[in-house]
């Protein structure tokens, strides 16, 4: 379970407050307007930013001071997934090995992971060589090898057509199933956080709501989150 | 080695960095893993490359001293004092050879030359020898070499400074042709020098660090004349067959440089070293010097001097400072020289 | 949490700064505390400073002012053999500096291309010698520099910029205005500087083209108290002079960024509308057409005078340039371990020290490489042979004095490939090795080629610091130019320096191109 304990990120212009927790399993989308905070509160989790104040737990262990890439997360970003200069089977391998020494069988477990996501054969490309959807996939493809418990997804399909990233979400829950993981995702767009199903974290005003069904959630919106959708 | 994470490097990774630094290493050459005794003399680089003197006399000396005779160049001549004092006492060099006679009092001051103890009859210089430190082993007047088209070829220091003509030299800070000249002015000038260098600043074309950078602009054909020895015709007659370099004899007389070598008091191998002063003035040495070093041996050897060395004029007059006053010359000739062309 | 650097990186980078301040300043003590009288400081010395700067003003000055219309005219027209013309043009920066002085004057001199054409039509030859002489050969050493320089500036303003411009109509006369000026502000100071930091340590060019003692630069003042006088006080106190004109130089520009990205890519051109008239097509030809005349009749002066005697080059010639090979690299790669460290050092500090590391890095030029040697010659000597220790001991000082255009290469390039990349290395768990394996010097292989290249040609040509450790049996390939020259061997010492030539551009070309090539992606 992760938990957000008495959290105060100070940004200077701006400051962040979270008390809230996200039972295992849960598919969470994280939304509210611009600038609330949505990417803040991922990268505090993450480990990039260091809160003021607060704490994050992992299943009752504390967080803080823990490298980003000791932590039982992984993370997809809008974009800069992946190393240019890298081959698709290198850029998922470093999920297994950071310093990319990879045995026969992490080299057969790599292949797998992109034959899972829909990219069979492609361990040579480039990252140049691939369209945005593949991108995506490849990206998804070394959190399904790296099978953390916790996965954080800022944003990541933001500049994918509304048809590709249907495809993606399914993924996406294709993955944290076989996972199990707990999902977190940051997310514009209302519809994006129905089809992840579960629950949703509102971020708006410097605070970041506890999850509630997502599904009432929006058939009776707080004020706040009636502004940011619009009219309908 | 450097990222914005690293708290720690794999095993292997820290095993690379002394195969790196071996690497580094193995172009120290080491050099001096023999039994034999090792005489080291310390010289000017053009002594010791593959064209100079250097080899030649290497394998001379070794073939009787059953020694390992290393020659290691200091740069230039001008830079050989400058080294020796560096090193000073702790000096690893045995013998200093190339020093000329403008610095020998200079050098003596340093206290770190022994006497050499050898008699100086039967050297061929055109002075009188007697310096107790340091033994002469080639000499050579300064002249401006030109080539013989050259019209009107100026007849002594004065005449060149009322001409046309222009000249190439070195700098006196850098280099012992360079300080020669300032010299030789100084001694057919005295007190009129600065006058004379004021004359010549219009004729000459520009000062070089060193004798090669102006020789060969001279070669190229950028001056004139050029500040050498009256020697220098011989290398192109001998070497290269051909006659059209010429020194002007000038009717002041020719200063006169005298190369010499002197035995450091701190040298462990003493003997070797007396040893090698002798050997210098033997036949084996002095014949190598002529078409080697381009210079007159200290000591003519029986077989006399190579041909060719016969069509270079011969100076009536030989000029040169006795070592203790041109220590003292020298710096107030600079200041003059600097007055005089710094405008 | 940018600035979070790991311990094994902040001790290569402290470990890359202690040495460079040792190498640079600390060497200075070591000559200062050999002294043995008061420095004294003449009129000659103070006009020894005045020509210093006043050449190194003057070639800064031109070589920038020359340089922006062939950067403009190289940014906006593509023409066939335009990559090759500007590895060329690169050429005379690498160049051993007695090599170019004679390639200059094979054109300039009185003896030279031009003076010839003049005397056949009846005009006095050209004179070469004095201020104008110095100013000239700097700007022929720097050109090439200051046009890649600036040629990065105008290539890094995005192409949309001037979609905007064509869009809106904008005369080239309102692009420059609008586009072109601004970049240059930002661009020219810092080019300048360069270029003045440069000129200030320069010493073979001065004298032999300053035309006699009114020529004398701070580093030949420097060698008198050395050599003539042997004062090593008066040295020491000259060298800090020196470096107090660069420092004083560098503050003076500080509020400008130095120019990044040397190492970037220039084969592009910039898309650009409304340029394709007859008479800005003419000006752009002029000054791409005057520049190459300018920088490659020298070069080839030097290769026709080269060639004659190549085949018959003695054996020791060529021991003498696998030496220098081995020097070259050596300090290749110590040009980037220094550069990266202390780049890693500043992306992981803030405030003055990060400056201080700049300053440190960009400023190892401004120390006399005479005093450098004479330094480490009194330091070493007590504990062991310099003389065994000569090639090392090249190649280190090498390093050093590449070490300010690797580290502009490299500092950018860095800092990008954390920023964009940082996250997601972190997010994976790489660290120390595998960040650099894998992360760094990937994103960097540009910048690493170019830095290395540079180095490695710097290098090659070098004769500065070997000369006082020197040991004819581990003679270098500039050593044995050198050597032939002294005996009367000048035609074959023509053939070495054409070797010289070939080898440096070689080793230049080879890194960088390796570098560009393996940053395809």
């Amino acid at each position: 379970m992760l938990q957000l304990e008495g959290l105060k990120v100070d940004l200077g212009a701006f400051v962040l407050r979270a008390d809230l927790s996200v039972a295992p399993g849960t598919r969470a989308a994280v939304v509210g307007p611009s600038g609330a905070g949505k990417s803040t509160l991922l990268s505090v989790v993450a480990g990039f930013l260091a809160p003021a104040e607060g704490r994050v737990l992992w299943d009752g262990r504390d967080l803080s001071g823990q490298e980003p890439g000791k932590r039982p997360l992984s993370i997809v970003f809008q974009d800069n997934n992946l190393f240019p200069h890298l081959s698709v089977a290198d850029n998922v391998g470093l999920g297994l090995s950071p310093s990319l020494r990879l045995s026969k069988d992490d080299r057969a477990r790599v292949a797998q992971s992109l034959e899972r996501v829909g990219l069979h054969g492609m361990e040579r490309r480039r990252p140049a060589e691939l369209s945005g959807g593949q991108l995506s996939r490849v990206a998804l493809a070394r959190v399904l090898l790296r099978s953390r418990p916790l996965m954080l997804l800022d944003e990541p399909f933001a500049a994918l057509g509304p048809a590709m990233r249907g495809e993606m979400l399914e993924l996406v829950q294709d993955v944290a199933a076989e996972t199990g993981a707990t999902v977190l995702m940051v997310t514009h767009d209302p519809r994006d956080a129905r089809r992840l199903g579960g629950q949703t974290i509102l971020v708006a005003e410097g605070v970041a709501r506890p999850p509630v069904a997502t599904e009432a959630l929006f058939a009776d919106p707080p004020a706040v989150l009636r502004d940011y959708l619009g009219p309908d | 080695m450097t990222s914005r994470l690293t708290r720690s490097v794999a095993k292997e990774d820290i095993m690379r960095l002394p195969v790196m630094t071996a690497g580094l290493l193995a172009l120290a050459a080491p050099a001096m893993a023999q039994d034999q005794p090792v005489l080291r003399v310390l010289t000017y680089d053009s002594f010791v490359t593959d064209w100079g003197p250097g080899p030649q006399i290497e394998e001379a000396f070794e073939a009787t001293c059953g020694c390992d005779l290393q020659l290691v160049g200091a740069g230039d001549g001008a830079a050989l004092l400058a080294r020796a004092k560096l090193e000073g006492e702790r000096s690893e060099a045995d013998v200093i050879l190339g020093l000329d006679t403008n610095l020998t009092a200079d050098a003596a001051e340093t206290g770190l030359f022994a006497p050499h103890g050898i008699d100086p009859s039967g050297l061929d210089l055109p002075i009188a020898w007697d310096d107790p430190l340091f033994v002469p082993y080639d000499w050579g007047y300064f002249a401006f070499v030109h080539d013989t088209a050259l019209e009107d070829v100026p007849g002594s220091l004065a005449e060149l400074a009322e001409s046309d003509v222009s000249v190439i030299i070195q700098d006196p800070r850098t280099s012992t042709p360079g300080l020669g000249l300032l010299m030789w002015a100084e001694a057919v000038f005295g007190a009129e020098s600065e006058a004379w260098w004021q004359a010549m600043a219009d004729n000459i074309l520009t000062v070089t660090k060193g004798w090669s950078e102006a020789y060969g602009l001279f070669l190229d054909g950028e001056a004139d004349m050029v500040l050498s020895y009256t020697t220098s015709p011989a290398y192109h007659l001998i070497s290269e067959d051909d006659p059209t370099k010429a020194a002007a004899a000038f009717s002041e007389g020719h200063y006169l440089q005298v190369e010499v070598a002197g035995k450091l008091a701190a040298s462990d191998q003493p003997e070797l070293a007396d040893d090698f002063l002798e050997f210098m003035l033997s036949d084996a040495f002095q014949s190598i010097i002529p078409t080697t070093n381009w210079m007159y041996p200290a000591k003519v050897p029986e077989e006399g001097l190579p041909e060719g060395f016969d069509t270079l004029i011969e100076p009536e007059d030989a000029l040169l400072y006795p070592a203790e006053e041109a220590d003292e010359a020298r710096e107030d000739a600079l200041a003059k020289w600097l007055a005089a062309l710094a405008r | 949490m940018a600035g979070r650097i790991g311990p094994v990186a902040r001790v290569a980078g402290g470990a890359a700064a202690v040495l460079v301040a040792a190498l640079t300043l600390g060497t200075l003590v070591a000559v200062a505390m050999r002294a043995e009288d008061a420095p004294q400081l003449g009129p000659a010395d103070f006009a020894a400073i005045r020509f210093t700067m006043l050449q190194a003003t003057l070639s800064a000055l031109f070589s920038v002012a020359l340089a922006i219309p062939v950067a403009r005219a190289l940014a906006r027209r593509s023409f066939p053999g335009r990559g090759l013309l500007v590895t060329l043009l690169g050429a005379p920066f690498i160049l051993p500096v007695i090599v170019a002085v004679l390639g200059l004057l094979a054109v300039f001199g009185r003896n030279g291309l031009i003076s010839q054409g003049l005397m056949l039509l009846g005009f006095e030859p050209v004179h070469i010698y004095g201020l104008h002489g110095v100013v000239l050969a700097h700007v022929f050493f720097n050109l090439p520099l200051a046009t890649r320089l600036i040629l990065q500036g105008w290539l890094a303003i995005p192409a949309e910029r001037f979609r905007l411009a064509a869009s809106l109509g904008l005369s080239p006369r309102d692009v420059a205005r609008t586009l072109e000026w601004p970049m240059l502000r930002a661009v020219l100071p810092g080019a300048a500087l360069v270029i003045f930091l440069i000129c200030t340590t320069s010493f073979a060019v001065a004298l032999a083209l300053g035309g006699g003692p009114r020529g004398t630069t701070v580093e030949l003042a420097i060698y008198q108290a050395f050599r003539f006088e042997f004062d090593l006080g008066s040295a020491a106190l000259l060298s800090l002079i020196q470096f107090a004109i660069c420092a004083t130089a560098a503050l003076a520009v500080w509020w400008v960024d130095l120019p990044a990205g040397f190492g970037g890519g220039l084969g592009r051109v910039t898309e650009r509308w409304a340029i394709s008239g007859p008479g800005l097509r003419a000006l752009d030809a002029l000054a791409i057409g005057l520049a190459a005349l300018f920088l490659l009749t020298p070069l080839a002066m030097i290769v026709a005078e080269g060639i004659p005697r190549l085949a018959d080059l003695p054996a020791s010639v060529i021991s003498a340039t696998g030496r220098s090979f081995a020097v070259a690299l050596s300090a290749a790669v110590l040009t980037i371990v220094l550069a990266l460290s202390l780049a890693t050092l500043a992306l992981g500090t803030r405030g003055w020290k990060t400056g201080a590391v700049e300053a440190l890095a960009v400023l190892s030029i401004a120390v006399s490489p005479l005093v450098i040697g004479t330094g480490l010659f009194l330091v070493i000597y007590p504990f062991a042979d310099p003389i065994s220790l000569a090639l090392p001991i090249t190649a280190l000082v090498n390093a050093l004095m590449s070490l300010p255009f690797a580290y502009r290469a490299l500092a950018p390039a860095l800092a990008e490939a954390e920023t964009v990349h940082g996250r997601l290395a972190d997010s994976l768990g790489m660290r120390g090795w595998a960040r650099l394996k894998h992360l760094i010097l990937p994103r960097l292989m540009r910048p690493l080629g170019f830095a290395a290249g540079l180095a490695a040609a710097l290098s090659m040509g070098d004769l500065g610091v070997i000369a006082l450790f020197a040991n004819p049996e581990q003679a270098t390939l500039p050593m044995e130019m050198y050597g032939l020259m002294a005996s009367f061997r000048m035609e074959q010492a023509s053939s070495a320096a054409l070797l010289l030539l070939v080898c440096s551009m070689g080793l230049f070309w080879v890194f960088d191109r390796g570098g560009r090539v393996r940053a395809a992606t």
